[in-house]
C-alpha cells in the first residue's frame, strides 16, 4: 500500500467529516437559539388568561389571545378542509389516471411553482379575487387563502405517496377484476395511507403559522367573533401587530402567541413523523 | 418475416389444423401479434390452451412469454401504447373485443404474479375482498369460502389461527399461496402464473408446484417460467418461444425428450439463453 496516498485519503475524510459536522451544528444551532428565545420570552406570559381572555386594548395590563387562537383554529380547519380533498383528488389524478398523460408534467410543474410561491402573493391574489368583490376583509377569505396554500402541498405529497405504491400491487388488484376507482381507493390509498395523512398534517403545520395571506384577507379583530363574513382575529397577524408596538403587555402577548404557534407546529410535525415512520416496510 | 418464423409456419401449419384432435380447448390464440408502441413483441402466435391442462411457456428473457400471458387477461390494457392484434377466444368468445367488460374477463381469468402481492390488509380480508366484489353472501358462508380457498392453496393449517394478522406478516412463500387463494376464491376458469416461484426458496417452490398439479383438475392453467425443470415437472404441454416467435409447442415430454426444432434443443440443453 502506498502510505502517502492512504494518508491523504484519511486527511480528506477528516476534512469532509469536519465540514459536515460544522454545517450541521451551524444549521441546528439557529433553530435551538430560536426555540430558546421563544421559550425564554414566551413562557413568562403563559397563563390561564391567555386561553380565556380576549386581546386587550393598548395600555391595558391584562387580556389574552382567546379570540386569536379560536380564529386561527377556525380558518385553519376550514382552509385544510377545503384544500385537502381538492389536493387529494388532483394528486390522485396525477399519479393514477394521468400518469401517462403529457398534461401531467405541465400540471406538476405549475403545482411546484404554486408550492414555492411566496405566501404574500397568494394573500394579494385572494384580496383581489375575494376581498374586493365581497366588499371587505373576512375570515372566509382568510380560510380560502390558506386553502390555496394547502392544495399544492397535498397534491405533491399525494402524488409522491401514490407513486411509491408498487405497480405489481395495482396489477394484482386489477387482475381480480377490480374497477380502476376501486384499485385506487381500496388498495392504493390503503397502502399509502400513513403517507397521505402525513402530507395533510404537514400542510396543516405549514398554514398554521402563515401571516401574509391573512394580512390582506381576514385582517384581524380585537374582539370575539365567529362571523366568517367579517374580519377575524388570528394568531399570526395578532403577533405581527403586537410585536410592532411599544406597549409591553402587547409585546409579551406576541411572544406567548409565537410560542403557542411554534409548539403546535412542532407537535404536528412530530405526529407526522411518527405516522410516516409506521409506513416503513417490514 | 424472420427465418425462424418461416420455418415455424411450415412445420406448425399442420398443427394449427390439428387442434381438433387435442381435446377440449379453453383458450385459442390465432394469428396474434402484439406491439409495445412500434416494437413488435409477438409475431403471429398460434396456440391452444387445453381445458384442465397445464401449459408452460419457456424461453430466454425478452422472448415474449410474459407478454403473451398478460394478453390473456388484458393486463396490457393498463398501459397506453400497448396493442394486440389477432384473435384470442375464451370458450369461443373473443377477449380482444374492445367492448368486452375487462373486469368480468379478469374474474374468469385470474393471475398470480412473480412477486407475492398481498394487499395491505388482514389475511381474511385479502380473500374476502375479491369475493365481496362479485357476491353478497352472509358471513357464515363467506367464512366457509375463505377456508375452502385457503385449503385449496395449502395455506389453511398455517394461518387458521391468525386470520386477522396482516397479509404482509407472512413469509414470501406463504404470501404467494395467499395470492393463489385469493385468485381461486373468486372461482375463475383459467389461472395464469407469471413466474410464480422466481422469488421463492426451493421448499416453497415445491409446495407451489404441488399446488398447481392439484389445481389443474379444476382450472385451466398457464405458467410462465424460467426454470425448465419446473416446466418439465408440472406442465402437460410446453411452448418454447424465442424473440417473439413461437418456435415449438407440443407435449411437455416431447419438447424435453425429442424436440423437433434445433433452437428448442439448444435452449433446453443450455447451449443458449
Amino acid at each position: 500500500m502506498n502510505n502517502a496516498i492512504y494518508a491523504s485519503r484519511k486527511r480528506g475524510d477528516k476534512i469532509v467529516k469536519a465540514l459536515c459536522y460544522a454545517a450541521a451544528i451551524f444549521g441546528v444551532g439557529w433553530l435551538c437559539l430560536i426555540l430558546y428565545t421563544l421559550l425564554a420570552n414566551g413562557l413568562a406570559g403563559l397563563s390561564l388568561r391567555i386561553f380565556t381572555e380576549m386581546t386587550p386594548p393598548p395600555g391595558a395590563h391584562d387580556g389574552g389571545l382567546l379570540n386569536a387562537i379560536v380564529g386561527s383554529l377556525i380558518m385553519t380547519v376550514i382552509g385544510v378542509g377545503i384544500g385537502t380533498p381538492i389536493g387529494l383528488f388532483a394528486g390522485t389524478w396525477l399519479a393514477e389516471y394521468g400518469r401517462h398523460s403529457q398534461l401531467t408534467n405541465v400540471i406538476r410543474f405549475v403545482n411546484d411553482i404554486l408550492l414555492s410561491a411566496p405566501s404574500i402573493i397568494i394573500g394579494l391574489f385572494i384580496y383581489g379575487a375575494i376581498v374586493v368583490p365581497m366588499g371587505g376583509f373576512s375570515g372566509f377569505a382568510g380560510a380560502i387563502a390558506l386553502a390555496v396554500i394547502v392544495i399544492p402541498v397535498v397534491v405533491r405529497t399525494t402524488e409522491d405517496m401514490l407513486l411509491l405504491v408498487p405497480l405489481p400491487l395495482r396489477e394484482a388488484a386489477s387482475a381480480l377484476g377490480l374497477p380502476r376507482a376501486y384499485v385506487i381507493t381500496r388498495i392504493a390509498y390503503k397502502a399509502a395511507r400513513s403517507g397521505l395523512i402525513t402530507g395533510i398534517l404537514l400542510a396543516t403545520a405549514r398554514v398554521a403559522g402563515e401571516t401574509a395571506p391573512l394580512l390582506f384577507t381576514a385582517l384581524s379583530n380585537q374582539f370575539w367573533s365567529l362571523n366568517l363574513g367579517g374580519t377575524m382575529a388570528n394568531l399570526p397577524v395578532t403577533i405581527n401587530n403586537f410585536v410592532n408596538n411599544p406597549d409591553p403587555n402587547w409585546k409579551q402577548l406576541a411572544w406567548t402567541g409565537a410560542l403557542l404557534i411554534t409548539v403546535s407546529v412542532l407537535t404536528l410535525n412530530i405526529v407526522a413523523r411518527v405516522l410516516g415512520a409506521e409506513r416503513k416496510p417490514k | 418475416m424472420s427465418q425462424s418464423a418461416a420455418v415455424l409456419q411450415k412445420i406448425d401449419a399442420p398443427q394449427v389444423n390439428d387442434w381438433t384432435n387435442l381435446g377440449s380447448i379453453k383458450l385459442s390464440i390465432r394469428n396474434l401479434n402484439f406491439y409495445y408502441g412500434t416494437t413488435k413483441a409477438l409475431k403471429n402466435i398460434n396456440l391452444p390452451l387445453l381445458t384442465n391442462k397445464v401449459t408452460a411457456f419457456i424461453g430466454p428473457s425478452g422472448c415474449g412469454k410474459s407478454t403473451l400471458l398478460r394478453i390473456l387477461n388484458r393486463m396490457y390494457d393498463l398501459y397506453p401504447g400497448q396493442r394486440a392484434e389477432g384473435e384470442v377466444l375464451l370458450d369461443g368468445q373473443s377477449i380482444l373485443d374492445p367492448k368486452l367488460d375487462i373486469n368480468l374477463l379478469r374474474a374468469r381469468v385470474g393471475m398470480v404474479f412473480q412477486k407475492p402481492t398481498p394487499f395491505p390488509m388482514t389475511i381474511y380480508d385479502n380473500i374476502a375482498f375479491g369475493i365481496k366484489l362479485y357476491e353478497k353472501i352472509p358471513k357464515s358462508e363467506l367464512d366457509g369460502r375463505i377456508e375452502t380457498a385457503l385449503r385449496s392453496a395449502a395455506l389453511w393449517d398455517e394461518v387458521k389461527n391468525k386470520l386477522n394478522a396482516s397479509g404482509l406478516s407472512l413469509s414470501g412463500g406463504q404470501q404467494q399461496r395467499l395470492c393463489i387463494a385469493r385468485t381461486v376464491a373468486i372461482r375463475p376458469e383459467v389461472i395464469l402464473f407469471d413466474e410464480p416461484c422466481s422469488a421463492l426458496d426451493p421448499i416453497s417452490t415445491a409446495k407451489i408446484e404441488e399446488l398447481i398439479d392439484e389445481l389443474k383438475s379444476r382450472y385451466t392453467i398457464a405458467i410462465v417460467t424460467h426454470n425448465m425443470q419446473q416446466a418439465a415437472r408440472c406442465s402437460d404441454r410446453t411452448a418454447f418461444m424465442y424473440l417473439g416467435d413461437l418456435i415449438e409447442f407440443d407435449e411437455t415430454s416431447k419438447i424435453f425428450m425429442s424436440p423437433s426444432q434445433k433452437q428448442t434443443q439448444d435452449y433446453i440443453t443450455g447451449r443458449f439463453g
